[in-house]
């Protein structure tokens, strides 16, 4: 069973520069079409200063920090038992080419079901922009199949 | 392109449809790369053998990603406000997503006229994949 001790516990802060290539990389790898994405040109034309991350692009930023992979060391979670279960953002401002986002989770909660044989992890995250704005708030609940 | 507006979008009004194509190894491993998540369950057939699944399957946050290509092929991405998933069933090599949506809802929210959209993921069985939701402002 996962030690309910970690409801509460803070994760260290993720930064993620948004960056051109790896924006550009992310839309082929989704197969995203859309020039908005690609190119800055279309991206300004859009009216965004230049391309913008697209909607679930700062799932990342805690991936690349490491900070989702020691989360589930700490909480004990194998890969090989992990199911993402349910993932939502709450939008306030976009995240485009040159800022910078920080993100900052919160494990808040951890319970069970059918008997411990699924148990849940809810993390809730606020991602903030180089001027401190608030560029959008993550849920994400994950599944550990035993 | 013209963008949807929120007198001329009715309850029951769908999203055009997203087609994807099947699933395969090289999609995987890009969507590791670019993604962050280097969980070898979806680019290790070997690691995910020994996790008890047939072979490597897709990343949530891919099947996710592709249903934010629905939305914003619909509308600019600055009018997305909430965009929820429930991952329901695991997206396997050969699956050929479909992504679907449909306007449930007209509402203001926060002072802002906008529709709520059901959107959905499905294999080509038919079978449910990702289920989830949005709120998009329109003018």
């Amino acid at each position: 069973m996962i030690d309910k001790k970690w409801i509460g516990h803070e994760l260290p802060a993720s930064v993620l520069p948004i960056e051109r290539t790896r924006l550009q990389f992310f839309a082929k790898a989704i197969g995203e079409t859309d020039p908005v994405y690609t190119d800055a040109a279309a991206a300004r034309d859009a009216g965004y200063p230049d391309l913008p991350a697209p909607p679930t692009f700062l799932f990342a930023a805690e991936l690349d920090s490491g900070a989702s992979g020691q989360m589930l060391d700490d909480l004990q979670i194998p890969l090989s038992k992990l199911l993402h279960g349910e993932q939502s953002f709450e939008y306030h401002r976009p995240a485009c080419v040159g800022d910078t986002v920080t993100v900052r989770s919160t494990i808040s909660d951890i319970h069970d079901k059918k008997n411990g044989a699924l148990e849940f992890v809810v993390k809730t995250s606020r991602a903030t922009n180089q001027r401190d704005e608030l560029v959008a708030e993550l849920r994400t609940v994950i599944v550990c199949r035993h | 392109m013209t963008h949807p507006t929120y007198d001329s979008i009715q309850i029951g009004d769908e999203l055009p449809a997203l087609q994807l194509a099947p699933v395969n190894r090289t999609t995987l491993a890009l969507f590791a790369g670019a993604s962050g998540d280097h969980n070898p369950i979806h680019i290790d057939t070997d690691f995910a053998r020994k996790a008890g699944m047939p072979d490597v399957f897709a990343q949530g946050m891919l099947g996710m990603a592709w249903l934010g290509r629905l939305l914003t092929q619909w509308v600019p991405q600055a009018q997305l406000r909430r965009f929820d998933v429930r991952f329901q069933g695991i997206t396997h090599l050969g699956h050929a997503v479909r992504c679907t949506g449909r306007v449930v809802e007209k509402l203001e929210h926060n002072g802002e006229r906008c529709v709520r959209v059901e959107v959905l993921s499905a294999n080509q069985y038919g079978q449910p994949r990702i289920a989830g939701e949005a709120l998009v402002a329109l003018r």
